[in-house]
């Protein structure tokens, strides 16, 4: 058939010329490109939401990493022959070190190769041979040396930093704030073989147990003179009675105030100081059980808690705990078992609430107190370790070793205060009487815990959640029920678009008027918003009873499905009726003042912003969200399920309770489920309306803190790459993967259910 | 009657009332709040009467108020608390009084008790004045001083004293544009090359030629500078030499600085034209002002403006990925477990907690690629970021990513509704798959992305809570838009509608005095959003007929 193909071929243009088939190509072109860009595009959604979750991941899962330590350098102790090691110690950037001596030299080095700083090495002069040395607290540098002719030489080590040329120079050197005179202890001369010290700028107390077995308090205080200018020391001594004499160990607090001695048989007694003159014991209390030697006591950062090394190898922490009667006893807070060797020496961090500990066998660990973590265990190479120091920033340990040799270590630990315990369980922190659940991430103080417990936080999303759910779920279910089954036409044209209305109001807009408005008006009119609860389903039911009383010519000139429209007007006026019946109730009943009499006949605590006002909020916001989606699954029930039903006889009602709303069941769970996920994450509301205070309490009319407002307020302030930060990122991811759970688990009902309607 | 009334309640009917009350509840709640905020919001502006009485004090002396009424409240008397009360019963009527003169009096509101008050009248001699500090002025005008002369004496000192505000008006003006805008762009550039110096110094040691170059420019602007410095104090000179003098309602007199005054009017003695064209005037300035007092007084428009940019910038990230996305799941993809992940994925994106939008936005947008931005195209400016700081970028993509979902599900939905027949005509007549799409099923689609759009668009409008990490501040410097280059300032922090609402509301030191001004900005952001919806609902209502036709046929 030629001929047919030519005349086609005379109509449509010529297939095969150059520019047709690049036409073609280029339509070819057009189609894959955009087949594959599409494909970009629906995946790039499936990226979206796991690089969310992944990124929150990749911030939170360094707190998990565990510590690493690393040696960088070992060589000969610095100025090694001139006697044994007193103590070693760092500046911040841990790039000099010093050590002390028992020859009284003090003698910076660099760390990393243990090249002495000839220049600002030195002897100090002492006039009597070591026979004991001191150092307060880490942070202010000051060291004591105990004589054998009974006094006491203080020093300090400071470090100058400059920056010529942009390059950090740091200049060690030592000086003498309290004069380079040593302070007589003991008035006899005797020896002293024990001693602590603390100074600050205005006083010192020097702590000194001599050979013959005296325990001497020596406190300078500097005065001023007003004309002059001239410092005068005032000194205040006293002697302190012991029970035992035999001390093996004793430790001044920073603050002056508490002294805590450790005896031969494993006591220790617990001083208080704050009067010099007149010391005070406290309590004496075993702190090892029989048979087991205290061999070493030493201080946490913050001087509240004190750590209690024993032959066995075990660390116990203490602090002075408040009962009723405000009497502080010692307590035994926790306890680290995880070296098998007696603790020699205790190097706590400066700031944080850890400490490193070296046992005799070799074996070095890193702890952290609050988190009640054995951060670190790691055995040395040689079998004893004689002396330990931690660089102020705890990123770095000086490491004496039996072999004679000095080792520099990085330490990598950053996040040492987080554990499964700190984050959801109690704990019993410093200066508390109990452990406890607390979020507190920042203070003023330097001394400061970090009280990192997310379950106040969680419990508090959870109570507004379940609050805000008590009001949303009946409300937006029967709403649903009704507009979805009973409602005529032309009212949900007006409805239905009311409620979308409703879902696009911003929270922020909510938060405000709960938090401005709804919750002061709640305070004054409280008895009249809880007789609404009964009032309104009340005045409903009477309506709907008159209603029923009405002739029938007059109740058929409304149509059905018309009664939320006249159910309006009734409801307003109840709300009225009901205001007014509450104020009046107050007044007679409650002495004016409702919250007032709450909290004083029942005892129950009322805040202004509380949970009733913003479960009544979140409700708000959430009640769309429930009615459109179980409106939705009500609606879609086929029409022949429920037409058979009322065929057989069933009224209206019966129809909807046993068919259409089984049938529907699947979807209306997952509409409550999809409310609860957007109740969990709301956050202006929860900002505005409550008084975000972390309180753990199922109390309607008390506030909460939730997760999602903590992360609002505390974020911005928070420091890129802290501990804090990350904490705030697992809140994120805390929230994340909750509402996850909850809109996976709705999604995949309501597949179940689309695929069920298909079928029916 | 009993069995009558067992019956009845067999029958279910009660049951259908009390699930019609649920919606009638709901519906209640909405325009009850709608209303709250509307009558609130509205009533700001109109020039309230003020008032003058006789009151008698708690401890029995008699002062002068002045001041306009606010609120009144019916009280327990027990809730007042105080000495003597506890005992007694029945109620208090109240006013709250707005009393102005906080430089006065300390503060701004007091509460008077209805039984105590006298003499109540409402003088026309009466003058609000609206200042630059201290809030409002209620008094008398008793004189105008200029250049230390007295103007007293003059015949109808009211129309000097407002000839006066109109020139000072025009004067300020001035300042305000070389301050803001001269000086501004001066400081900008002088910005700018002291960076271009610092990049050439990273870069290495620059030639000679360079830096003189900068140096002769810096010398230029310097000059630019002090010129507009010599201008500004002169201006400076003609505002302050100007004040009136008033006295308040105790009889104490004043001088306020003409320089201190916006504008000054007398309630009392307006008709209802008047007091319409003022309201009118103040809705003007609320919408189209910059804010004064630390945003309790003034207008808004920074805020609308940076919402509005904001919402651009999202509008046109957001679009093309959500019809793509939108397209790819319902055109291309095969329905399978691929797209059920995906729509899992999409719901999930949607019901996603927004503040978790915020961390993200903040760790992942801000810090770590602002932070390599910096470092790659910024180093001249380090350590003060540029980009790695939250800024109008971040904030619009942050708030792409929340509403993608809303795209997509719009989308999806009007691309559903295009009939089958449609696509396989348009095959059938040799069109690739991407030009059926093109030029069929997409023109058909157009309302319908538009509906996500603008669903999106309201959502954006509305979020807070992400904003406060990526970007919102409460007062910003400078618009994210101005005439220095690059004219857009994608690092720059802005300002936003529903943050404002926030931050005066809660954050600011006068709440009492700052409230009419949430309740109208709330207003604003209400209508925008209600809008913005009810197109989205015509939209998609008369799509859905226009398809519903096309099904028929």
């Amino acid at each position: 058939m030629p001929d047919t193909d030519s005349s086609i071929a005379g109509i449509l243009p010529d297939f095969a010329t150059p520019a047709a088939i690049r036409h073609r190509r280029w339509r070819h072109i057009k189609d894959v490109t955009t087949r594959y860009l599409m494909g970009v595009g629906g995946v790039s959604i499936i990226i979206a939401i796991v690089l969310i979750a992944f990124y929150l991941l990749y911030v939170v899962a360094p707190m998990f990493h565990p510590a690493g330590m690393e040696r960088v350098s070992e060589y000969p102790v610095p100025g090694g022959g001139s006697g044994g090691t007193l103590f070693y110690s760092m500046e911040e950037q841990h790039e000099i070190g010093l050590r002390v001596t028992t020859g009284a030299q003090a003698i910076f080095f660099a760390t990393s190769t243990g090249e002495i700083h000839e220049q600002a090495s030195t002897v100090i002069a002492v006039p009597a041979a070591i026979s004991a040395s001191a150092r307060g607290d880490p942070t202010q540098r000051m060291v004591a040396l105990g004589l054998a002719d009974g006094t006491v030489k203080l020093f300090q080590h400071n470090y100058s930093v400059s920056y010529p040329k942009d390059v950090r120079v740091i200049e060690p050197h030592i000086d003498y704030p309290w004069g380079e005179d040593p302070i007589p202890v003991d008035g006899g001369g005797v020896a002293l073989a024990w001693i602590s010290v603390q100074a600050d700028e205005e006083k010192a107390t020097i702590v000194a147990f001599s050979n013959d077995s005296r325990l001497h308090l020596v406190s300078l205080e500097k005065e001023e003179s007003m004309l002059d200018g001239a410092v005068t020391l005032n000194r205040t001594e006293s002697e302190i009675a012991l029970d035992n004499k035999e001390v093996v160990n004793l430790k001044l607090d920073v603050e002056q105030r508490e002294l805590y001695v450790a005896d031969a048989d494993g006591f220790i007694s617990y001083f208080d100081i704050t009067r010099k003159a007149e010391p005070r014991l406290i309590q004496r209390i075993k702190a090892v059980p029989d048979g087991i030697r205290i061999t070493s006591l030493e201080f946490l950062s913050g001087g509240i808690s004190i750590l209690v090394g024993d032959s066995r190898g075990t660390i116990t922490q203490w602090f002075p705990v408040r009962d009723r009667e405000n009497n502080y006893t010692l307590e035994n807070i926790r306890h680290f078992s995880d070296q098998q060797a007696a603790i020699g020496s205790i190097a706590p961090e400066y700031n944080r609430k850890g400490f490193l500990a070296a046992g005799a066998d070799g074996s070095l660990g890193i702890y952290h107190t609050t988190a009640q973590r054995t951060v670190k265990l790691i055995q040395m190479d040689s079998n004893r370790l004689s002396a330990i120091a931690v660089a102020p920033r705890a990123n770095a340990a000086l490491i004496e070793n039996s072999n004679g040799n000095l080792q520099f270590w990085h330490i990598d630990n950053e996040y040492p205060e987080i554990s499964w315990r700190t984050i959801w369980g109690k704990v019993w922190y410093e200066s508390r009487d109990r452990p406890e659940y607390i979020w507190q991430s920042s203070s003023a103080s330097s001394d400061f815990e970090p009280k990192f417990s997310l379950t106040p936080l969680v419990f508090g999303t959870f109570k507004a959640a379940f609050y805000a759910m008590l009001f949303a779920v009946p409300l937006a279910i029967m709403g649903a029920i009704y507009t979805a089954y009973f409602m005529s036409a032309r009212l949900r044209g007006v409805v239905k678009p009311t409620i979308e209305i409703m879902a696009a109001l911003p929270t922020v807009i909510l938060g405000f008027i709960a938090g401005l408005w709804f919750a002061p008006y709640v305070e004054h009119h409280l008895a009249g918003i809880l007789l609404l609860l009964m009032l309104l389903p009340l005045a409903v039911v009477c309506t709907a009873w008159s209603w029923r009383q009405l002739p029938v010519r007059l109740r058929q000139r409304l149509p059905d499905g018309w009664e939320a429209a006249i159910l309006i007007p009734v409801l307003i006026a109840a709300m009225a009726v009901s205001i007014w019946l509450g104020q009046l109730a107050e007044l007679n009943l409650f002495g004016g003042n409702f919250p007032l009499w709450l909290n004083q006949v029942l005892g129950i605590d009322y805040d202004q912003r509380n949970s009733l006002i913003v479960g009544i909020a979140i409700g708000f916001a959430v009640i769309p969200a429930i009615f459109s989606i179980s409106e939705d699954a009500l609606f879609e029930v086929p029409r022949h399920l429920t037409t058979g039903s009322l065929a057989l006889g069933a009224t209206p009602w019966q129809t909807l309770a046993r068919v259409v709303l089984l049938t529907a069941s699947p979807g209306i769970f997952s509409a409550i489920m999809i409310g609860l996920g957007r109740a969990v994450g709301e956050t202006m509301i929860v900002v505005m309306a409550t008084g975000n205070t972390a309180i753990m309490d199922w109390n309607i009319f008390q506030g909460f803190r939730a997760l999602s407002a903590n992360i609002a307020v505390e974020m911005p302030e928070s420091e890129v790459g802290s501990t804090h930060y990350r904490i705030l990122f697992l809140a994120g991811l805390v929230l994340f993967m909750v509402t996850f759970v909850f809109n996976t688990l709705a999604e995949v009902i309501r597949h179940r259910l689309r695929t069920k309607y298909s079928n029916l | 009657m009993n069995t009558g009334i067992k019956s009845w309640f067999d029958s279910g009917e009660p049951w259908i009332w009390l699930n019609a009350g649920a919606v009638s509840l709901s519906v209640i709640m909405v325009t009850g709040l709608v209303v709250l905020i509307a009558v609130r919001g509205l009533g700001h502006f109109w020039p309230g009467a003020i008032a003058v009485f006789d009151y008698q004090e708690q401890d029995g002396s008699r002062t002068q108020i002045m001041g306009e009424f606010v609120d009144h409240e019916q009280i327990a008397k027990k809730r007042l608390g105080g000495s003597g009360m506890e005992n007694i019963q029945g109620f208090i009527s109240r006013f709250l009084i707005k009393t102005g003169n906080r430089d006065f009096t300390g503060l701004d509101f007091r509460w008077v008790e209805e039984a105590s008050l006298a003499g109540l009248q409402y003088p026309e001699a009466v003058m609000l004045v609206e200042r630059r500090e201290w809030g409002n002025f209620y008094g008398y005008l008793r004189g105008i001083r200029d250049n230390g002369q007295d103007l007293s004496a003059g015949t109808d000192l009211w129309d000097t004293f407002q000839e006066y505000i109109r020139t000072s008006e025009v004067v300020f003006d001035q300042i305000r544009h070389i301050e803001k805008d001269r000086i501004g762009s001066t400081n900008y550039r002088m910005e700018r090359l002291r960076l271009e110096e610092r990049g050439l110094e990273i870069k290495g040691i620059p030639a000679p030629g360079q830096t003189s170059v900068i140096a002769a420019q810096r010398r230029q602007l310097q000059q630019e500078y002090d010129v507009l410095t010599v201008e500004l104090a002169r201006l400076y000179q003609i505002l302050n030499k100007t004040s009136i003098v008033a006295m308040l309602a105790d009889g104490r007199e004043i001088e306020i600085p003409l320089a201190r005054i916006v504008r000054a009017y007398r309630p009392n003695g307006m008709n209802l034209l008047q007091k319409t064209g003022f309201y009118f005037e103040k809705l003007w300035e609320f919408l189209a002002d910059e804010p004064r007092e630390a945003n309790t007084e003034g207008g808004i428009f920074p805020a609308i403006f940076g919402t509005v940019m904001m919402v651009i910038i999202m509008a046109i990230i957001v679009t093309p990925f959500g019809v793509i996305a939108a397209i790819y799941l319902h055109e291309y993809a095969k329905q399978g477990p691929l797209t059920r992940l995906i729509r899992i994925a999409v719901n999930n994106l949607a019901g996603v907690p927004s503040i978790v939008y915020g961390v993200f936005g903040l760790g992942f947008f801000v810090y770590f690629l602002g932070g390599r931005i910096d470092q790659l195209f910024f180093p001249e400016s380090l350590p003060a970021p540029t980009f790695g700081t939250p800024g109008l970028l971040w904030a619009s993509l942050t708030l792409a990513l929340l509403t993608v979902p809303v795209v997509i599900v719009a989308t999806e939905e009007g691309l559903s509704r295009v009939p089958r027949t449609i696509r396989e005509g348009s095959l059938a007549l040799g069109a690739t798959k991407f030009e059926t799409l093109w030029l069929t099923v997409l023109p058909m689609t157009a309302s319908a992305m538009m509906t996500g759009l603008i669903l999106a668009v309201a959502r954006a409008a509305g979020e807070v809570a992400p904003l406060m990490l990526v970007g919102v501040v409460k007062l910003a410097p400078s618009l994210p838009l101005d005439g220095n280059l690059p004219y857009l300032h994608l690092d720059r922090k802005f300002m936003h509608l529903g943050f404002h609402i926030y931050d005066v509301g809660f954050q600011s030191p006068n709440v009492e005095a700052a409230r009419p001004l949430v309740y109208s900005t709330a207003l604003l952001l209400v209508i925008i959003i209600i809008v913005l919806n009810l197109a989205a609902i015509r939209i998609r209502n008369r799509l859905r007929e226009k398809y519903r036709a096309a099904e028929q046929h």
